[in-house]
């Protein structure tokens, strides 16, 4: 049997690859809790850089679509809008297969783009790992969810604050950057802390199906499975994984909050937008 | 399928595909399409039903049946659908068998779980020994729509429940002052007026349950998934019809199945709510007053 502290040694940093810990997982009869509680826990790692990055790069791109929704636009408005459309009414089980068959079919060596003066090579084989290709994928999903949020947070700005930017000659890239867009940050930001949280839940679909976990590097809810598969006993590793998740939501909601309140931190107590826990997991 | 599909080799491309796409598996991938649709009309009913109970847990005013609601619907959402998907099927697979072993095998003597092992005596199997694969099917696709509706059920249970106290304060008053009992109230005020309150909410839920389906998938349950996966995937010439990786084209045509599923069913909702709105006490059956006026 092994100690915690074996168990620790072997298996925290074992998700990030070979070099890290043991070779092999633990199997069968030599499972104890505490490989459990340690392989699933540094699980937690990937499952952090997915959320992360995806709603760090989402965020930046979820504002521009949709404000291209939003847009008279036809050309910026028809492509926004079908983009949304189509992120959101497909289920991100399927968008993770449908992408990953796509990037294998992308040549292996990658392609060369000509610019004249330099040659840009595009290496298209990382595309097919989760950590590159996965990512891609939920940045494209938070990105739409996120456009719908910020988009009907534009439609419901009040009249009132554009006409007094209006009256005070604020116009252009300053009525944006000092008007509209706080205003639509503070509107959306309760149903996009929610959007944070589903998210984060769905970093559980990475690994689930198409894309392979090379050298048995997944995520918490990847070893939580391969625990079930070993032990065949779902009474351990579930419950453990939905801990983990219960604390993941806590501290997003913790930082969420913080942000809600500097975004707010003009207004009375009372007016304030307040979050609320509203989960709707699969998407 | 048609006669001249004998010898597919020799074929022209037109004919090569229309043997191809009528093959037996292709059949089945087509059945399996019935199948989520299936798995749709038998959850939202249960979801549904399992909602209310819910719903009207967290209503009761019977302290340990609310505490039991309230844990219901809380811990269900509080925690990732997916660990629920997965676990509720074996764990009710194991209590069953639990279950059943207690009562047909009194005098076995050995513990049931012995290392990694899950040991129950002949006959406490379920499906039993002699099972057909047909029942196995039926068993596993049961389990998932339990699993579905117990998942679902916990949201919908918080939609009704915000949806009964939306309903205006001042109508169950009245019915209290007519002398009506709180059942009395509950049934004739609160039951009809709530829906067009749960409208959006149970919309939302039901394009969740479609997006869901494929879950189904990791179920062991050969559906859409499953197939797109088997038949999409690279075929040497062993095979009657060798083809190269298709599978981003069966792919594709999920995701078109799937827009299609959510797209009409936006629709469908956005008429259902027009429907209820009539008569109401809200902005939208006040437009259709004005707009028949």
């Amino acid at each position: 049997m092994r100690t915690c502290q074996e168990s620790f040694d072997a298996y925290f940093l074992r998700p990030l690859g070979r070099e890290f810990g043991e070779n092999l997982l633990p199997r069968g009869l030599e499972i104890t809790l505490c490989d459990q509680i340690f392989l699933i826990g540094g699980g937690l790692i990937w499952n952090v850089y997915f959320a992360v990055l995806a709603i760090l790069f989402g965020f930046f791109m979820a504002a521009g679509v949709a404000l291209a929704k939003f847009s008279d636009n036809p050309w910026l408005h028809r492509p926004a809008s079908g983009f949304v459309f189509f992120f959101r009414g497909s289920p991100l089980f399927i968008q993770f297969f449908f992408f990953y068959s796509a990037f294998l079919l992308l040549p292996r060596v990658g392609f060369d783009i000509p610019l004249g003066f330099v040659t840009l090579t595009i290496h298209t084989s990382a595309l097919t790992t989760a950590q590159v290709g996965g990512l891609i994928v939920l940045i494209l999903n938070t990105t739409a969810y996120s456009a719908e949020l910020f988009y009907g947070a534009l439609r419901s700005i009040p009249k009132g604050d554009l006409e007094a930017a209006d009256a005070y000659g604020i116009s252009g890239f300053t009525r944006f950057r000092r008007i509209i867009w706080p205003t639509m940050l503070r509107l959306a930001w309760p149903s996009y802390t929610n959007e944070a949280i589903f998210l984060t839940h769905s970093t559980t679909l990475v690994f689930l199906s198409a894309f392979p976990a090379r050298q048995q590097s997944g995520e918490a809810f990847y070893y939580a499975r391969y625990f079930v598969d070993q032990t065949f006993n779902p009474f351990v590793a579930y419950p453990l994984v939905g801990l983990y998740f219960v604390c993941l939501t806590l501290l997003i909601v913790g930082i969420f909050g913080l942000v809600n309140k500097r975004l707010n931190s003009h207004l009375p107590q009372a007016a304030r937008a307040r979050f609320r826990f509203r989960p709707q997991y699969v998407r | 399928m048609f006669a001249f599909c004998v010898e597919p080799d020799l074929l022209p491309q037109w004919q090569w595909f229309a043997c191809y796409l009528t093959s037996g598996t292709h059949l089945a991938f087509y059945w399996s399409f019935l199948v989520v649709m299936l798995l749709l009309v038998v959850v939202a009913p249960l979801a549904l039903g399992m909602g209310m109970l819910g719903a009207l847990a967290v209503r009761s005013r019977f302290f340990p049946l609310s505490w039991l609601g309230k844990g219901y619907v809380n811990v269900v959402r509080g925690v990732p659908d997916i660990v629920f998907f997965l676990f509720v099927p074996i764990a009710l697979g194991q209590g069953i068998e639990y279950v059943l072993h207690q009562i047909n095998c009194p005098d076995w003597d050995q513990p049931i779980r012995q290392g990694n092992d899950f040991i129950v005596c002949r006959e406490a199997r379920f499906p039993g020994v002699n099972a057909s694969a047909w029942a196995r099917n039926v068993y596993a696709f049961g389990m998932a729509a339990i699993a579905f509706a117990l998942v679902f059920g916990a949201f919908v249970a918080n939609t009704l429940h915000g949806a009964m106290q939306a309903v205006p304060r001042a109508q169950i008053e009245t019915a209290e002052a007519y002398g009506m009992t709180r059942g009395q109230s509950f049934r004739r005020v609160v039951l009809p007026q709530m829906w067009v309150y749960a409208i959006p909410g149970l919309s939302n839920i039901w394009q969740i349950l479609i997006k869901a389906t494929p879950l189904l998938f990791l179920l062991g349950i050969q559906d859409a998934v499953f197939w797109a996966r088997e038949l999409g995937g690279a075929k040497t010439s062993l095979y009657t019809y060798p083809h190269p990786d298709w599978r981003v084209w069966y792919f594709l045509v999920l995701l078109v199945f799937y827009l299609f599923l959510t797209w009409i069913s936006e629709r469908a909702f956005g008429r259902l709510s027009d429907g209820l709105s009539r008569g109401q006490a809200t902005a939208a059956g006040e437009r259709q007053r004005r707009a028949a006026a």
